[in-house]
């Protein structure tokens, strides 16, 4: 296992210097010139020329990628071109709401994808599992900012029960979990959908098995047999997905940021492309495809306590 | 004759299918008694899986018994509710299953899965569980029982896995044990010593034994009594002996010889041609008629009853009529 962990931080090393080159090569190709976004419309050649010196464009992009990447080794992500704020602090002060928010989306999903699946798998050909598959097909085809506006307007505008957006108190406090529970539901809903069919495909394996006639011809009791014999195995694939989705979810938030006006990453990200705020953007990058990876490897670590047959040696 | 363990009286079982109503298991009868094996013999698909799995009700979402009775011990087990089934299971009746391979919960230890049934039939905690479950993995010969109980099931050999299953399938001293295909999936070697287990032990606790197989050698080896099905009837049963000294059917003579036979040179081995009809097909007849060499046009349109060859040998066959006199037999 710890042979796991120690390889896994190796590759994700070499992986994130690898998005780095390719995020950075790909904002800098890309047209629009920050210096002249900086200068605005009334600067003149030589005040634009001065900023791109000032910023380092001038130089070779390979040489500009080597200051860059070094920074970042020791822990600098450099500079905003925008408000010359660092991007280490910017993110630092934004990222705990992507955070929060795209756990609480993972709970939501989690909960309601694993639930929706069982009883949809265990009560196949029923009502209750059309029902629930619709449920998920639906919750998979709803793009997440009609679904953010429709909660608003419903919950925030019309029932007043819930705050329409921004994530000003802590998760901890009520008032913090009452402004989370929209955008969470909001950005869960796709993942949950897509947790439930695969639980429902892999329950409905599982039950047919025959070890859970085993279990059955021992005289475990029917609970038991679902929910121990059968939730154990039937979660292996399931785990995958979660994982999987995670990648996803963190993609959402960008969406979901912009829907409910949280001050997170995502619209950090946002606003840095349009203003080609090179060091932003490259930072946020780095910082998502991180947890993509360290997610991963979480995942990774869990399925090697529920499927025994699985070693990492 | 002692009262019967178990008593299966015209058993009917039928899966619900996409084509409607599908029989499995027609009307089928026999008895086992305490210390007995009977063998249930028949080719793959004949029901006799069916008939086993419908004496534990453990029949697939869509089977269903239609209608007989199964006696156990004088209960009748088709009035019990699920709850009152599932104290018997793994209690008074266990199961072992053909597929050693799969039949143990890939994600528990052993130890885990053989401390169940004591735990939830003989109440006993974690730690007693425990030291009964080494005591039963040693009875049914593994080799370090203590260190096997903390292994999962891909550690362990066919062999070891068909052990435990019988380790888990006696651990509450059941009075009837079915064997469903017990040695089907395993080496011959290793085949004879499982056969030779069950027996052991089937001995020593003086328990009912329903030996489920297609391979009459099995049945040489452990049965005192057979019972043949095709196509979800029972078609001749007798003692095993009989059996095979004097089969009736010529089912059960198409069986016996497509058993090679090293000591006769001359034996050749001899297929039945055919195959089973499939369960959809209306007959009205004989159901074997199609692949059997001496049928006449009365096995066509007509079911045979069960006649009795001899004392405890019933055959269901026309042929029957004419070397006997017209005796059905008192329990069909």
């Amino acid at each position: 296992m710890l042979n796991l962990i120690v390889s896994r931080i190796a590759q994700m090393f070499f992986l994130l210097i690898g998005i780095s080159f390719i995020v950075f090569m790909s904002m800098h190709f890309a047209p629009g010139d920050p210096a002249r976004i900086i200068g605005g419309p009334t600067a003149t050649e030589s005040d634009i020329t001065n900023i791109r010196i000032s910023l380092g464009l001038d130089q070779p992009v390979l040489i500009q990628y080597k200051d860059y990447l070094l920074g970042v080794l020791q822990g600098d992500l450099g500079y905003s071109y925008q408000t010359n704020e660092s991007v280490n602090e910017a993110i630092a002060t934004r990222f705990p709401n992507t955070l929060n928010l795209a756990i609480a989306s993972m709970i939501v999903a989690i909960i309601i994808g694993v639930f929706a699946g069982v009883i949809s798998a265990l009560k196949q050909n029923t009502w209750l599992d059309v029902f629930t598959t619709t449920g998920a097909l639906a919750g998979i085809s709803i793009p997440n900012f009609w679904l953010g506006t429709i909660l608003i307007l419903i919950f925030a505008v019309n029932l007043q029960w819930l705050p329409a957006g921004q994530l000003t108190a802590p998760f901890w406090t009520v008032e913090g979990m009452k402004q989370l529970i929209l955008p969470a539901i909001t950005l869960g809903t796709g993942s949950a959908a897509l947790i439930a069919r695969m639980t429902r495909s892999s329950m409905l394996e599982v039950v047919r098995s025959d070890y859970v006639r085993t279990a059955r011809a021992k005289g475990v009791k029917e609970k038991v047999v679902v929910f121990v014999h059968c939730m154990r195995n039937a979660m292996i694939p399931v785990i995958t997905v979660i994982g999987m989705n995670f990648g996803f979810l963190l993609g959402g938030t960008i969406i979901t940021e912009q829907v409910f006006a949280i001050n997170g990453v995502g619209r950090l990200m946002i606003d840095a492309i349009a203003n080609r705020d090179f060091p932003m953007v490259q930072g946020s990058v780095l910082l998502v495809a991180s947890l993509f990876v360290i997610v991963n490897l979480i995942v990774d670590i869990v399925y090697a306590f529920i499927d025994p047959r699985i070693s990492y040696d | 004759m002692t009262e019967a363990l178990l008593d299966v009286k015209n058993l009917v079982t039928s899966f619900r299918t996409a084509d409607g109503d599908l029989t499995a298991v027609r009307e089928v009868s026999f008895s086992v008694e305490q210390g007995e094996t009977l063998c249930i013999v028949g080719e793959s698909g004949c029901g006799k899986s069916i008939t086993s799995l419908s004496v534990m009700q453990l029949l697939p979402k869509n089977g269903k018994i239609k209608s007989g009775s199964i006696q156990f011990n004088g209960q009748e087990l088709t009035d019990l509710t699920d709850e009152e089934m599932r104290q018997l299971r793994g209690n008074e009746i266990a199961i072992i299953f053909q597929e050693p391979m799969t039949a143990l919960n890939p994600v528990f230890t052993i130890g885990f899965q053989i401390r169940e049934p004591l735990k939830i039939h003989e109440g006993l905690s974690k730690k007693a569980a425990h030291q009964k479950g080494i005591e039963l993995l040693k009875q049914v010969g593994i080799p370090s029982p203590e260190k096997r109980m903390n292994q999962y099931p891909h550690e362990l050999s066919g062999g070891m896995r068909q052990r435990v299953m019988i380790a888990i399938a006696l651990a509450c001293n059941p009075k009837l044990l079915i064997a469903d295909e017990p040695t089907t999936a395993l080496d011959v070697t290793i085949q004879s010593q499982i056969l030779d287990l069950i027996d052991d032990l089937k001995k020593r606790f003086n328990m009912g034994v329903v030996m489920i197989t297609h391979d009459m050698g099995v049945v040489a080896e452990v049965a005192d009594r057979v019972m043949v099905m095709y196509s979800g009837e029972k078609i001749e049963e007798a003692d095993v002996e009989t059996i095979f000294n004097h089969p009736q059917h010529p089912y059960t003579k198409g069986l016996l010889q497509s058993v090679p036979n090293v000591d006769d040179k001359e034996h050749h081995l001899e297929p039945i041609p055919g195959s089973l009809p499939s369960l959809k097909e209306n007959i009205s007849g004989c159901r074997f008629y199609d692949r059997c060499e001496f049928a006449t046009e009365k096995c066509r349109t007509q079911s045979p009853p069960k006649f009795e060859a001899s004392e405890g040998h019933v055959v269901r066959c026309w042929l029957q009529e004419e070397s006997t006199d017209e005796r059905k037999s008192s329990y069909s």
